[in-house]
């Protein structure tokens, strides 16, 4: 039904209402992939200042998700509608809440960056949190390009990848642990890294439910607890296709 | 909502094998078209219809539904010129064979129209109408059979005082469920509904809902209806038809969620036409 998307409905406002809620749940992904990029990098180079911003622009996303979970039940009540429509509004709703708690992840990273900003210099060098913070940006990435482009191939990689990131946490948590051995001076530190992983760990847990809802919105199949081979058989129908 | 699953796509290959107790009526190869004209109403219908479900009928108009819809108690075979092609088994027997008794085959198929059409006789009448054609005299059976008629269509709270009055003077949504009360007091197999709420309004539409509901548990029921909200929610079955031709065929759930055929989708989304 991939293609049906684009095509008009009858009632050309209801099409104008499905466009737009589609592109303020864009937007506010967008929004939220910048306060993350701004919190790692806060982490990253320990500027209270930023970091201070980004808890501030939360709000914003807050009040972007109340707007759009308004439109969807606006959509729902009025509208009444079936198939991938229906999928899409379904899509949208879900996929705010994820959204907003990346947001309020993206918050507590830039408070442990603030507590970071306090303290001296990091004996990790701070490397696990640089590589998982890449790799949960461009999942994020990944899955709202997904959703914006209905490419269910793309979501999918994204719901495989996240067994990847859970594997980096685990060897990050132990290399911290082994660090806290080392020197108990480095606990305060490292304990803020701990909380600043936790919160990107979760980051990619949102981020590949968002690339979920992309399967079930354009081939209305619901992967959520998908075993990975059953998920690298979707993807292999998909390349065949 | 549903009692158990059906596997659709034996449905929809429609075996033309052994009896089945979970299969009420079964169409192969159904064409119809009518003489005069030349128009095809339908064509190459074959599907199986779930016993004791509600299957629902949707498309645009001219699309075939009705048509296909009065196939079923042959209600067709009073439009001259009108010619059918194919098989259509109730319960294993061909209704279009040679020798059957049409009247016998509407008493076992029953049939409600859009506009509610009682009989300017009494509620009590009304009612008895088919039992008396059925040889059913006595005062004592027919009271019984007409309160557990009016109980069925839930009516009876409502004219249990006032039998003898005229049908006429009911409201429109006591009048369609009066007529759907006529359809059962002969006790059919299979209840036809077309369009039975179109002419009613919100709160008579979801009286006549819940009544389909009620009404499955005994009857095979097969509706015909404009408004799609309604074929999803009273439905266990949908047929999507357009041209005469059936589109989609599968469980109602499937069809409003996730479509198989993209025609199905533009219906039922609003991008058709």
């Amino acid at each position: 039904m991939q293609g049906d998307q684009h095509k008009q409905h009858i009632s050309g406002q209801f099409n104008a209402e499905l466009d737009a809620m589609k592109n303020h749940l864009l937007e506010m992904g967008g929004l939220v992939e910048q306060q993350l990029v701004q919190a790692m990098d806060s982490l990253l180079r320990r500027d209270s200042g930023q970091a201070a911003a980004v808890i501030a622009g939360d709000r914003e996303i807050n009040d972007m998700q109340l707007r759009i979970d308004e439109e969807c039940s606006r959509i729902l009540a009025l509208r009444q509608p079936a198939a991938s429509d229906l999928r899409l509004v379904l899509a949208v709703a879900k996929s705010t809440t994820d959204l907003e708690r990346i947001g309020d992840e993206a918050t507590k990273i830039a408070r442990q960056a603030i507590k970071l900003s306090e303290l001296p210099p990091s004996a990790s060098h701070a490397t696990e949190i640089r590589q998982i913070g890449r790799h949960v940006g461009t999942m994020l990435r990944d899955a709202l390009d997904s959703f914006a482009r209905l490419d269910v191939r793309k979501a999918v990689e994204v719901v495989i990848d996240d067994d990847a990131v859970d594997t980096e946490y685990d060897a990050a948590m132990r290399s911290l642990v082994a660090l806290m051995m080392e020197d108990a001076r480095n606990i305060s530190g490292v304990l803020h890294e701990m909380w600043a992983l936790r919160g990107l760990e979760r980051v990619g847990d949102h981020a590949t439910n968002i690339a979920e809802q992309v399967v079930y919105l354009v081939r209305g199949q619901d992967v959520r607890h998908m075993k990975p081979a059953e998920l690298q058989d979707l993807l292999q129908a998909e390349e065949d296709a | 909502m549903k009692t158990h699953s059906i596997d659709v796509h034996a449905l929809k290959r429609a075996p033309t094998a052994a009896v089945r107790d979970d299969i009420c009526l079964r169409v192969e190869q159904l064409n119809l078209h009518y003489e005069r004209s030349g128009n095809v109403a339908l064509h190459d219908i074959s599907l199986a219809i779930p016993r004791r479900q509600v299957t629902a009928f949707i498309g645009p108009s001219g699309c075939g539904k009705s048509s296909l819809l009065r196939c079923f108690n042959r209600m067709n075979d009073l439009i001259e010129g009108s010619v059918v092609a194919g098989r259509v088994f109730l319960d294993g027997e061909d209704i279009y064979a040679r020798g059957v008794d049409v009247a016998a085959l509407r008493r076992r198929v029953g049939m409600v129209f859009q506009s509610p059409n009682p009989f300017p006789k009494s509620i009590y009448e009304n009612v008895a109408f088919g039992l008396r054609i059925q040889g059913v005299n006595r005062k004592r059976i027919l009271d019984e059979e007409i309160e557990r008629a009016l109980r069925a269509a839930a009516l009876w709270d409502e004219v249990k005082d006032r039998l003898e009055g005229s049908a006429l003077t009911l409201s429109g949504g006591q009048q369609q469920r009066l007529v759907i009360a006529r359809a059962i007091a002969v006790q059919p197999e299979v209840l036809l509904l077309d369009e039975p709420a179109s002419a009613l309004d919100p709160i008579s539409t979801l009286r006549i809902e819940e009544l389909i509901y009620e009404l499955k548990t005994r009857y095979t029921i097969l509706i015909v209806t404009h408004n799609m909200q309604q074929a999803a929610r009273v439905s266990d079955m949908t047929a999507f038809m357009n041209l005469g031709r059936l589109v989609e065929f599968g469980e109602t759930d499937t069809l409003f969620t996730n479509p198989r055929e993209s025609q199905t989708e533009d219906y039922i989304t609003g991008r058709y036409g």
